[in-house]
């Protein structure tokens, strides 16, 4: 176990990134509200939140490309607020492909190295090495324009990794690449930064990307961090309805349920009975959540809750059928693997896990 | 198929006419001109453009009017580079009403600015230089090259600054290296219209000159009143205006759409 004798010294983990009480207005609105957080190098740091939800924001001001509003950034023990973008020793990745249009694949490599004063003879090396890695060595003496969009992203990426920058950020990098190549790339990502050093802090709005990257997570609403931790702590235990709602895709089952006694009740006919934790709660409304793929079409030991529904829309995407459905004026979605045959707008059997139910209180804290 | 080709084939006729009848002309003698209707010339001479070329006070015209219209254009476009990146970058107080003033300047009458020019030049010891005519162009120059540059800066994504910034360019360093490579086109159009309407551009060009600056279009009225109308001379001269323009316009005939745009294509 290599990287935990690094953490104790001054090896590859020691690097951080410290945000405190930082915020941005920009004219009257805010874009990020008051945000602290501490991101460690040797996993990647995810920032899952919606479009709109501050992810940019907060990178631009962790990169310096905007003035903080207040609070301070702190990057390897150093103070770096008031220090432009390029005296921070960072990378960045924009979603949408950006590259110098006019030099070539090598020269874009190889430009952040050039304006270091790295010596040429070393420059030749490295950016052969990136190039390498991102599998770009045949194109090297091509324009931008020349490639396809997974190679041009792949030069933007290598541009990041040349130079070794202490932080590296990566704004939604595979978000305009096509599904293949996503993949591709993403199973690529984690190899490409590991035993750099540099706190990598990407950010996504799929929470897919968020569980396969692992590490950390940040989940981010409007310009808020409303919970940061091992990424599958929260996936587990999501702290509010909020973080709850950011955490799901397609979009968790949210529903008004009463508890009493040991009964939870739905609506008059669906009510299970509920043990430990939920039947310790006060007896009272709260806020029932589920995500889709614990609600099936199929009864199962574990599936014990009955939901019939009207079914709206479907879906079938690969191996997954999904299937929008009503339930007393609340619309319910199931993520189910296979392909299940339902009509639309008849009415189906849903059954939902009681063992996987989130229970908010009314102020939306996670009580069980 | 016949029909769909003669329509455009007569529009061009009709737009070509008066130029090929001023090159026509610049190739017959006065008196020929002066006969009556001949579509060719009947005797072809080049005595109009030998005498153009030959004569100090014609040709200087020329060389007058390339003086201050490259200056101008290489004023107009310096100052207007950092104004219009201004525009298309950052938002500050006033920018959308600074930018639509701008381009008035380019709307109200050449004449309207005539008079002042002339005392205030008259007044600083400009008057009859090249710089003097040079200035007064950018009256309507830089507004019109901010438009321009501004419309293809604004198609260069921000990110692109910002990603320069975090590799490590310094501003200057992206603006010259990065930027104005990206911009290009848009820096040859927005020369090219500053080139033009201070090429063509007459009452000023004629009010604030005398005799060491004065440009070829007012060389061109003196025909009108010395050994007579020399008809003949004046053609050519004509002729020979056209020359740069239409050498400009080929650098940018690529662009030329977008330039007519504001860049906003």
């Amino acid at each position: 176990m290599p990287r935990l004798h690094a953490r104790s010294g001054r090896g590859l983990d020691y690097m951080s990134l410290e945000l405190k009480n930082v915020s941005k207005q920009v004219q009257g609105i805010t874009h990020v509200k008051d945000t602290s957080l501490t991101l460690h190098a040797g996993h990647f740091n995810v920032l899952l939140g919606e479009t709109g939800s501050g992810k940019t924001s907060l990178i631009k001001l962790m990169a310096g490309l905007d003035s903080l509003a207040s609070g301070q950034i702190i990057l390897n023990g150093k103070d770096v607020s008031k220090l432009s973008a390029q005296k921070r020793n960072i990378s960045l990745v924009h979603q949408f492909f950006v590259n110098y249009p006019h030099m070539s694949v090598f020269d874009n490599i190889a430009s952040p190295l050039k304006v270091s004063g790295v010596a040429k003879s070393e420059i030749e090396g490295r950016v052969e090495e990136a190039a390498d890695l991102l599998k770009l060595k045949p194109y090297l003496g091509r324009k931008p324009h020349e490639l396809s969009g997974g190679q041009q992203q792949r030069t933007a990426l290598a541009r990041a990794i040349v130079k070794t920058s202490d932080a590296v950020f990566l704004d939604e990098p595979l978000a305009n690449l096509d599904y293949k190549l996503r993949e591709e790339l993403r199973d690529q990502l984690p190899d490409l930064f590991a035993g750099r050093g540099a706190v990598v802090v990407y950010a996504t709005s799929e929470p897919e990307e968020a569980l396969l990257l692992g590490g950390q997570t940040a989940l981010m609403t409007d310009g808020n961090v409303v919970q940061f931790g091992p990424t599958s702590e929260i996936y587990r235990k999501p702290k509010d309805l909020d973080a709850a709602k950011v955490f799901s895709n397609p979009p968790i089952n949210v529903a008004p349920v009463t508890k009493q006694g040991d009964t939870v009740i739905l609506t008059e006919g669906i009510r299970w009975q509920v043990s430990d934790t939920v039947a310790s709660l006060q007896d009272g409304p709260y806020t029932l959540a589920i995500r889709p793929n614990h609600v099936m079409p199929v009864e199962t030991p574990a599936h014990s809750v009955r939901l019939d529904g009207h079914v709206q829309v479907t879906e079938l995407s690969g191996s997954e059928s999904s299937a929008h459905f009503d339930l007393h004026g609340h619309s319910w979605v199931s993520l189910s693997p296979g392909v299940h045959p339902y009509l639309v707008g008849e009415v189906h059997s849903f059954f939902l896990d009681p063992s996987h139910c989130f229970f908010f209180a009314p102020d939306g804290q996670l009580v069980a | 198929m016949r029909l769909k080709s003669l329509v455009p084939a007569l529009y061009i006729l009709f737009l070509m006419l008066p130029i090929y009848w001023l090159v026509a002309m610049s190739f017959k003698t006065t008196n020929e001109i002066l006969a009556g209707f001949s579509l060719f010339p009947q005797t072809w001479t080049f005595a109009n453009y030998h005498e153009i070329l030959t004569d100090p006070t014609w040709y200087w015209g020329y060389i007058n009017s390339i003086i201050y219209v490259t200056l101008n254009t290489v004023i107009s476009v310096l100052v207007a580079l950092p104004a219009a990146y201004a525009f298309s970058r950052y938002s500050f107080v006033g920018d959308k009403h600074l930018f639509f003033w701008l381009l008035t300047n380019r709307m109200a009458p050449a004449a309207v600015f005539a008079l002042p020019f002339f005392q205030l030049y008259s007044a600083v010891g400009l008057f009859d230089t090249h710089l003097a005519v040079a200035l007064a162009h950018c009256l309507f120059n830089i507004p019109l090259a901010v438009w321009i540059l501004e419309g293809f800066m604004s198609g260069v994504p921000k990110e692109l600054d910002e990603t320069a910034y975090v590799d490590g360019y310094s501003f200057p360093r992206f603006f010259a290296t990065i930027f104005l490579p990206a911009i290009k086109s848009g820096v040859g159009v927005a020369a090219f219209f500053c080139f033009m309407f201070s090429w063509v551009e007459m009452l000023l060009s004629k009010t604030l000159t005398a005799v060491e600056a004065k440009p070829i279009a007012a060389v061109m009225t003196r025909t009108a009143s010395s050994a007579g109308y020399e008809l003949g001379l004046l053609a050519a001269a004509g002729t020979l205006t056209i020359i740069p323009g239409a050498i400009v316009i080929y650098f940018v005939r690529n662009y030329i759409a977008k330039g007519f745009a504001l860049g906003r294509v």
